[in-house]
């Protein structure tokens, strides 16, 4: 099938109102000092990232930069032994490791094509940080990344790629210190430097436009399981697809074109940490209550007064204490199951992976892969799950973790 | 008739606004802090209700709300420790929080709440006008409650309009486009924009705020308005005070004497 699509139809998809909600989830609740910024991009992004013009540079950077299509693998020893036909779209093949660079590719040229000089960005373990900085150094652009305190100590490798690629690290040194924090000095900075700067935030959160633009970046995902699956099993829809959930990107490109087809369940794994109940879990769905964090309402851990609560985590990634608005829509109309995958459990379902087919997950992608462990499927089922990223960057955890 | 407009009738000129963090430095400052801001000349108080995620905040309203949230502070709690202020306060006083917990005290209910203790303002700066005029202000306007909305010098002349339609307290001129703090005098790019939201001649008073610390600053914010409000900068007074009232009205005789 013709790969390189200019311009996609999104009319046919789960759509945000006109006021940014999906359901009753969403909105722009930001101050007014980032108001400018942020109706900016709302009025422009949609015409620019439909142009022709910009789909020909995305698509072009995504293909001969990034390395897409990424391929969608029939994982034989794994099928075997969960008894499914399992599918693992390779996003850690992606340049940089994870599926975090089509996010940040669209937001750049998207950055560019509104006259922005500077580059703010969040993160959390560093991937969104270094895909930041990578695309920033792409595009000869000035960035800063914020990133909480202890996250720069535990994360110390990606701190330095980021140096590497010319990118100015800053640690966050409020809070509790780590992605939430990041996330909201990240916002005091575009507050301070609201002309010349865009921020490119990394998940499906923040004020709309936010969650639905970077969903559409990263909707490439489902847009190529789609074909490729197309092209291996002679349909186009899988029975189910499995994608970890920390803000929630990946899962969201992963389940973006089937949002409208109910026959194919969308499984979201979100990190059980230490067990639900254990108060050391980033489980949020089980754990959490509606409120508002980072600019829109949706599903976050806190306190009955309405304090954020801290996350637990052995993922970075998955360390977050909310999830994108369009994923506190598809668990409050049900259209997504969520499943809580424990620390202990992700780890072994790494390990299993890298012992039956050779490829060592991300820890958040672990999370997904377990999901296998937790959900109802019979003998003929086409399961697609995203690996989102690649273990290379949590080798220190799985040597600490020990059991393999 | 609301305190802040009987306020706004008599005083058109150096309105003080004085922002303090509930539960800073200690829980039960609270009172203490309330008292000593009436008594040491300002002219409104907004009570600043904690929140572990400050986003339009700098440093020193950031560590005050984490002080304030460590010393056990919460919605509730300042509820309770307010209740009946208005036997020894006289001057307006307003609620100054981010909108989360607030939704989880529930909205109607911290309305009813502020009207029975005697609360006569909300400011709440992530909520976005058009969830305000959609879902709150009719809650609002049962409860007497008056709004203010902030304004930045990027904020356009048309939403300022819009703004200015859908308040009836007061405008928050937030004074340049930064989080809350303390910077180096105030700029001619400050005054400009001072000068363009005056010549505006909007409806409601105007109050300019951030950066806002001393008597040179709050004089110069004046000229332009109806006067200023000062949060960093008290809030850096009463944190290592072991005598609150003498060092509030130490610092407020300073800024207000000319």
């Amino acid at each position: 099938m013709f790969y390189g699509l200019s311009t996609i139809n999104y009319k046919h998809m789960i759509k945000v109102d006109e006021k940014g909600f999906y359901g009753k989830f969403g909105g722009a609740y930001i101050p007014e000092m980032l108001h400018p910024n942020v109706e900016e991009l709302r009025e422009n992004y949609e015409s620019i990232t439909t142009s022709q013009e910009f789909q020909d540079e995305f698509r072009g950077l995504l293909k001969d930069y990034v390395g897409r299509p990424t391929p969608l693998y029939f994982a034989s020893r794994l099928s075997e032994k969960y008894g499914a036909k399992i599918y693992l779209k390779r996003e850690d093949l992606c340049h940089t490791g994870a599926h975090k660079v089509n996010n940040t590719i669209g937001q750049i040229i998207l950055a560019k094509k509104l006259g922005k000089k500077r580059i703010i960005a969040e993160t959390g373990a560093g991937q969104h940080g270094v895909a930041t900085a990578t695309v920033c150094a792409l595009m000869g652009m000035e960035c800063t990344v914020y990133m909480g305190e202890i996250d720069i100590a535990r994360q110390h490798p990606n701190v330095e790629r980021m140096k590497i690629l010319g990118a100015t690290v800053v640690p966050a040194t409020s809070g509790s210190k780590t992605l939430k924090d990041a996330t909201n000095e990240a916002m005091r900075a575009w507050i301070n430097n609201p002309v010349d700067t865009h921020y490119i935030i990394g998940s499906v959160v923040g004020p709309h436009p936010y969650p639905e633009m970077v969903a559409r970046f990263q909707s490439v995902i489902s847009e190529e399981i789609k074909w490729q699956l197309n092209e291996k099993e002679g349909r186009e829809n899988p029975d189910i697809v499995i994608a970890c959930v920390g803000g929630g990107s990946n899962a969201a490109g992963a389940f973006y074109h089937y949002y409208n087809t109910p026959e194919v369940r969308l499984v979201a794994a979100e990190a059980g940490g230490l067990g639900i109940n254990s108060g050391k879990t980033a489980a949020t769905t089980a754990k959490g209550t509606p409120g508002i964090l980072h600019g829109s309402k949706t599903i976050l851990m806190q306190t009955e007064d309405g304090q954020v609560v801290e996350p637990h985590s052995i993922s970075a990634g998955l360390d977050y204490p909310g999830i994108g608005p369009v994923h506190a829509h598809l668990f409050d109309v049900g259209r997504g199951e969520f499943v809580a995958v424990e620390d202990k459990d992700a780890m072994a379902a790494g390990v299993e992976l890298s012992k039956l087919e050779g490829i060592i997950p991300a820890i958040e992608s672990a999370h997904a892969l377990y999901a296998l462990n937790m959900i109802e499927y019979s003998k003929d089922d086409v399961i697609v799950v995203n690996l989102s990223g690649r273990g290379d960057k949590d080798l220190e955890t799985y040597i600490k973790w020990g059991k393999y | 008739m609301n305190r802040i407009h009987t306020l706004f009738n008599t005083k058109k000129e150096r309105v003080l606004s004085i922002y303090f963090t509930a539960g800073f430095p200690e829980l039960e400052s609270t009172m203490e802090i309330m008292e000593a801001i009436q008594t040491g000349g300002a002219d409104i108080i907004e009570i600043g209700v904690p929140y572990s995620d400050p986003v339009a905040d700098g440093p020193t309203i950031q560590d005050s709300n984490m002080v304030a949230l460590e010393n056990g502070i919460s919605l509730k709690k300042i509820f309770e420790q307010i209740k009946g202020f208005r036997a020894k306060i006289h001057i307006p006083v307003v609620m100054m929080g981010y909108l989360n917990p607030i939704m989880q005290y529930g909205m109607e209910a911290f309305c009813k709440k502020c009207k029975e203790v005697g609360v006569d303002g909300l400011i709440l700066p992530d909520l976005p006008m058009q969830q305000f005029i959609d879902d709150y202000k009719e809650l609002f306007e049962q409860y007497g409650l008056v709004n203010t909305f902030l304004i930045s010098p990027q904020t356009s002349e048309s939403r300022i309009r819009e703004i200015d339609e859908n308040t009836n307290g007061f405008i928050y001129m937030v004074s340049s486009h930064s989080i809350t703090g303390a910077k180096d005098g105030i700029s001619d790019e400050q005054i400009a924009y001072f000068e363009r939201v005056k010549a505006m001649n909007l409806k409601n008073p105007r109050l300019i705020g951030f950066g806002i610390s001393d008597a040179e600053t709050f004089s110069k914010a004046s000229d332009y308005s109806n006067g200023a409000i000062i949060g960093s900068a008290f809030i850096k007074t009463v944190k290592d005070s072991r005598n609150l009232s003498g060092d509030i009205h130490e610092y407020l005789a300073k800024v207000i004497d000319n």
